[in-house]
């Protein structure tokens, strides 16, 4: 609130959906609109999110607003629109190997487990809104957007190991990830109560408190993270659904998709959903 | 047919259901529940937590589950309605015992005697509890072959 509505993050958003929409123009295959209008959506959310403050409500649930939209809803809708699978069918060879290598490589690996997502995603939360970090924030225009950026980022990279289309060489199963989204959940609504809870005190070191105000904010936490959660979860049980389908879609047992982004995918059964 | 598996899909959605109900009945609709009430311990926070991404998890896994027994044609649709009240029903007693009193999550109305709400509402877990496993008893136990 003490930082408006900046130009910078905006033109971002403004580069992310044009080269987005510059590489659906060159692939001749013809892209899903699904997916063209998933990734589309996922700006206008960061673009109202980052945007004239006027669309929020004021106070500290707007606030929370922006960043529900920042860290959960922006990156479940930019997920969906599978922009590593673009990039891998419309770029040059050697940039589609240096992206396959990169997928491999043992970092990315453990930086897309689903738990290390929810390390950063949901500890990073902890971390901001029970430490003086969200008051400095307020009040540090670079730490601001460094946090709205952390909280896309991770919200993006968690949205990915557990339900993104996008390929994610040797992704876990469906336990590991229903349960990484079962953490993350429970931890999102617990830290939403402890915040109305102790309304009066966190997160710390705010000027002019408000607790009424603070205590709908932490409200608004609790039910907007469910929807995001919802979103998630029935991409991952609906690729489940559809992995289990009988033989006849050929899919059990048969060798994957020949493209070479199938050889990467061939864990990635929600990719299977969205693809197919 | 598949008995085991029809009765744990329904008893799935039927926790994650009855969780649901409470949720928008009890405390969006009605505005008896309390978000959080002053006495609820710290223990009783983290398991609101853990159960409300449980419910969420119930929800959407439970119907694809049912979704799934019913495209390859086990699904048991007795044993099903079994186990959906026995899962209504534990949900419940559940929420009634150990959230309202054991754990002081909240209470389930405020202002009121609370005797009488505490028996209707642990009465009607019991009865949807014995109703399923009174369903679920019969579906298993018919003869082979019949539907």
């Amino acid at each position: 609130m003490t930082v408006g509505a900046d130009p910078l993050p905006l033109a971002a958003v403004a580069l992310l959906a044009s080269a987005y929409l510059f590489g659906v123009s060159r692939d001749r295959r013809g892209w899903r609109r699904r997916r063209t209008a998933a990734w589309l959506a996922g700006c206008a959310l960061l673009a109202a999110a980052l945007g004239p403050p006027a669309l929020l409500p004021p106070g500290p649930s707007g606030h929370m607003a922006q960043h529900l939209l920042l860290g959960m809803l922006a990156p479940v809708a930019l997920v969906f629109g599978a922009p590593v699978t673009l990039l891998l069918r419309v770029a040059r060879p050697p940039v589609r190997r240096a992206v396959g290598r990169l997928l491999r490589s043992r970092p990315v690996h453990l930086l897309g487990h689903p738990a290390t997502a929810v390390l950063l995603g949901t500890g990073g939360l902890y971390l901001v809104l029970l430490t003086p970090l969200y008051a400095a924030a307020e009040s540090h225009r670079w730490l601001h957007h460094g946090l709205h950026l952390h909280y896309l980022l991770a919200g993006y990279l968690f949205a990915w190991s557990v339900a993104g289309p996008d390929p994610a060489p040797r992704r876990p199963g469906l336990p590991v990830r229903a349960g990484a989204l079962f953490v993350a959940a429970a931890g999102h609504a617990v830290l939403a109560k402890y915040l109305y809870a102790r309304a009066d005190t966190l997160p710390p070191g705010l000027d002019g408190r408000d607790v009424a105000a603070l205590r709908e904010a932490a409200r608004l936490m609790y039910y907007g993270g469910d929807l995001a959660e919802l979103l998630l979860a029935t991409a991952l049980f609906a690729a489940w659904y559809r992995r289990r389908a009988p033989r006849a879609g050929g899919r059990a047992g048969t060798p994957p998709h020949t493209r070479p982004i199938g050889r990467l995918a061939s864990h990635d059964h929600a990719g299977e959903y969205w693809r197919a | 047919m598949d008995d085991r598996r029809s009765t744990a899909a329904g008893a799935v959605i039927g926790v994650a259901v009855m969780a649901a109900v409470d949720e928008i009945v009890f405390h969006q609709v009605l505005g008896w529940h309390h978000f959080y009430d002053r006495s609820t311990p710290s223990v009783a926070l983290l398991s609101d937590g853990l159960l409300h991404a449980a419910e969420l998890l119930a929800l959407v896994g439970g119907f694809f589950w049912f979704a799934d027994l019913r495209r390859r044609g086990v699904l048991a649709a007795r044993s099903a309605w079994g186990g959906f009240l026995l899962g209504a029903g534990a949900f419940q007693l559940f929420d009634g015992i150990v959230d309202h009193k054991v754990l002081r999550l909240h209470q389930i109305r405020y202002g009121v005697h609370l005797l009488p709400y505490d028996v209707v509402w642990n009465v009607a877990g019991a009865v949807l509890l014995l109703a399923g496993a009174a369903l679920t008893w019969r579906a298993w136990s018919r003869p082979a072959g019949t539907p």
